[in-house]
């Protein structure tokens, strides 16, 4: 499919997309973080696209962060501060882990990209008050928009851009669906590049190509290798391609996830009728919840237990970041959950870079081999930090 | 080996009086269950003052974590919640009160159980992720007092939010007690809080004189009653009597470190398992921790309260305190105190526990450089997870820094 590989090809390079469409005259606005208001900057005809703090070294950020700062964090702080974003004309932080508030303040006493907003959401995505809070948050960084660029965001362009990305998240799901029912349709890596290129590409160009894909992928027949177990990924951002690979290589197929790269970006759709702001408002309290924010002790337990359930997971590949407090903390309970339900689990943690590959396939491999049969699987866990269950 | 008399004298007489006011403190604490009193677990940041207008006893997991590092259990609790799966990388006090909690392990045996928990994020997203974790335990109600971190400023919008939440925590704990909330004995809690702080700070004030008659690390010890008993008479009456002390001290020239030479200021939270060992060594070059951030941070926000309206100033104070602002907002209260305390040099604790804390404080460092003049220098540690600390490296880190304060000579103070 020649449309793949513009995905593949966008999301080898996202900075290269970005400089092109910065030369086309439009100002780009970057993010780090799945809860940025990218309807909003959408609709002042602003370019909104999501950073990964990936791609170099990141030993500059040594000046501003300890060795123990998560590498998302630290790779972030490296790309501003080496010139690999000369793309940006502003960046937005919401509010979201301890880390990544304290790389805003570093942030803006450290870098120029232009435009700078904290966009101080509520924790507590629960009750009354946090919802209008939330509301007013978002008309203040829409009025912040519209005084440093200068324009206006009318209710009209507002609502297109809602439409526009309820249609983006309408297909990355179907997308998902369509490999869950069918895993050979598409490999790991391929629907990678797709969710990374979407986060990326012209949001206009991005709808009608999604459009095409998700043609030819109803249409497509199952070719390739389907049959691997399968896995679903629990994790914060995942900039490692690699790992779908190797997972199909030990036996595994990634089947569903619940990534800040993945189901928890494109989750949940925007309300077409009424306030635009309180609509959006609306859908960030109920999209799937990142675990920095609190929906209730129990929210995300239950949410993953459900998913699990419908796409018929086998085993839970937990990858996460070093040193990401939120995910830390709810490990042990969500292992727990999958134990009761008999899906057992394993954690990954890594940093900027995956451990060496042998090393990687021997554990997925172990892991994938360890999965009995369906029922009375017995939990099994491998770790590389030694934390075994 | 006997004391010398100027040892003895160095001690504070306060210190059994603070010692039994705990003791009261928590064996009240743990027969609740008999009295029929309630009891809440709150994060130390957290607005205690509602519920002591309830009358329900508020027990701070952090406080303990404290007592669990300066008992050195702290490694042993760490490691139990590893084995359960927690992250060696994750904060030392959740990770020692987790494990204590499922096993009533610890110091004083654990501690009480909660009836509901009470959750204020103005100190740290960490304390939302482990509150939660014991919502799941105990299965008890959890409140979140979520105050939005102000980077440059307090945004209108978000006043209105904390504001509104005033109201949820009282219908929460109105719902929880089961009995209405009494607003003219709010007033009363508050007056004392407030007092209470104004008088915490008169006691950290008094390390202004030369020489200072106490160093941070009698602060770290007195500082509890601050955090646990705030807006009580206990609290009111306990630091009258300190700060009594703490004048005779400073009329009677009795110096916490003798011959004081070197001040300096100590940044984020104690090494709770090493405090007599870093103070002896500071002590052995001279140096007194006049002052640190820590212990300012439970009168750091006064000027938000107003005494006459208590509860609606709430919002501002408990939203505005020093771990819930920008580091360029942090760098001002330290360079206050850099030229109120006349330190000599920055000794900054990087604390693997504690990110907000901890992260930006080489930028601070930068800054104080700057702006002040003065050497600074780190350590690294997990505050309760003794299992983390190199005594060598810190000992040697220290004598290089004293090394610098030394060549400046004493008082070389700041360039201003």
């Amino acid at each position: 499919m020649d449309i793949l590989n513009e995905f593949i090809e966008v999301a080898a390079d996202p900075g290269a997309y970005a400089r092109r469409i910065r030369a086309s005259g439009r100002s780009v606005i970057g993010y780090y973080c799945s809860y940025a208001p990218e309807e909003i900057i959408h609709a002042a005809g602003l370019h909104p696209i999501r950073l990964f703090g990936t791609g170099g070294d990141s030993g500059i950020a040594d000046r501003h962060l300890q060795a123990y700062c998560c590498s998302l964090v630290r790779g972030a702080l490296a790309e501003s501060l080496t010139g690999r974003l000369d793309y940006l004309d502003g960046t937005v932080f919401p509010h979201t882990c301890d880390s990544i508030q304290r790389l805003s303040d570093i942030w803006r006493l450290n870098t120029s990209h232009g435009f700078f907003a904290d966009v101080v959401l509520p924790v507590k995505l629960t009750g009354e008050n946090a919802r209008k809070y939330l509301i007013d948050v978002l008309q203040r960084f829409k009025r912040d928009l519209e005084s440093y660029f200068d324009l206006v965001i009318t209710e009209e362009s507002m609502r297109s851009s809602i439409r526009t990305f309820n249609t983006i998240r309408s297909y990355l799901s179907e997308i998902y669906e369509l490999k869950s029912r069918n895993p050979g349709i598409i490999s790991g890596q391929e629907l990678f590049s797709i969710v990374r290129t979407s986060m990326v590409m012209d949001r206009d160009v991005l709808r009608d190509k999604l459009q095409t894909l998700l043609q030819e992928l109803r249409e497509s027949v199952p070719g390739r290798e389907g049959r691997g177990r399968r896995l679903m990924l629990v994790g914060n951002a995942c900039n490692h391609p690699d790992i779908y690979e190797l997972i199909e290589r030990s036996g595994g197929q990634v089947v569903w996830d619940d990534l800040c790269t993945g189901t928890r970006w494109f989750s949940g759709a925007i309300r077409e009728e009424g306030d635009p702001i309180a609509a959006i408002a609306d859908r960030l309290f109920e999209r799937q919840v990142c675990p920095s924010k609190h929906k209730s002790p129990t929210a995300r337990g239950e949410l993953l237990a459900s998913q699990a359930r419908k796409h018929g997971v086998e085993g839970v590949i937990f990858l996460y970041l070093k040193f990401c407090d939120p995910h830390s903390f709810d490990y042990p309970y969500l292992k727990e959950c999958f134990k009761d339900m008999g899906i057992p689990s394993m954690l990954l943690e890594i940093e900027d870079s995956l451990p060496p590959e042998g090393q990687i396939l021997t554990r997925i491999e172990t892991f994938t081999q360890m999965l009995g049969p369906k029922t009375g699987a017995v939990h099994a866990e491998t770790s590389q930090t030694g934390r075994e269950g | 080996m006997s004391q010398t008399d100027a040892e003895k004298k160095r001690k504070f007489r306060s210190a059994k009086r603070m010692r039994e006011i705990m003791t009261e403190y928590y064996i009240e604490a743990k027969t609740a269950d008999q009295t029929g009193k309630k009891v809440a677990w709150i994060t130390s940041g957290g607005p205690v003052e509602p519920l002591i207008v309830m009358d329900v006893i508020p027990v701070y997991p952090e406080n303990y974590g404290a007592m669990i590092g300066a008992s050195h259990m702290g490694g042993d609790l760490c490691a139990k919640a590893e084995a359960l799966g927690y992250s060696t990388d994750l904060c030392s006090y959740a990770r020692a009160d987790i494990a204590c909690a499922l096993e009533n392990g610890g110091p004083i045996g654990g501690l009480p159980k909660p009836d509901m928990l009470i959750c204020c994020n103005n100190i740290c997203g960490t304390v939302m992720k482990w509150y939660e974790v014991q919502a799941r335990l105990f299965n008890v109600p959890l409140f979140i007092f979520d105050t939005p971190f102000c980077h440059v400023d307090f945004a209108d919008e978000a006043r209105r939010y904390v504001r509104a939440q005033i109201d949820e925590y009282i219908s929460f704990l109105e719902g929880v007690c089961k009995k209405k909330f009494d607003f003219d004995r709010s007033m009363e809690v508050g007056r004392l809080s407030l007092k209470g702080q104004q008088l915490w700070q008169e006691v950290l004030d008094a390390a202004a004189h030369r020489p200072s008659p106490m160093t941070a690390f009698d602060a770290f010890f007195f500082l509890a009653l601050i955090v646990t008993l705030r807006g009580t008479d206990k609290v009111v009456n306990f630091y009258t009597e300190l700060l009594e002390e703490m004048k005779e001290r400073v009329s009677q020239g009795i110096s916490a470190v003798e011959n004081e030479r070197y001040r300096l200021l100590w940044d984020n939270l104690p090494v709770w398992y090493r405090l007599k060992w870093l103070s002896d060594t500071f002590a052995s070059h001279g140096a007194c921790l006049v002052a640190d951030t820590y212990t300012t941070a439970w009168c750091g926000s006064m000027k938000y309260i107003d005494e006459n309206d208590f509860i609606d100033s709430m919002a501002e104070a408990y939203t505005r305190i020093y771990l819930n602002i920008g580091v360029d907002e942090m760098a001002k209260t330290i360079f206050e105190m850099i030229d109120k305390y006349e330190v000599d040099g920055l000794v900054m604790h990087s604390n693997r526990s504690c990110k907000p804390y901890s992260f930006g404080q080489y930028d601070l460092m930068r800054m104080v450089q700057e702006k002040k003049g003065i050497p600074c220098m780190m350590l690294e540690s997990h505050m309760v997870d003794e299992r983390s600390f190199s005594e060598s490296q810190a000992l040697t880190r220290i004598d290089a820094f004293m090394e610098v304060i030394r060549k400046r000579g004493p008082g070389a103070g700041t360039a201003r």
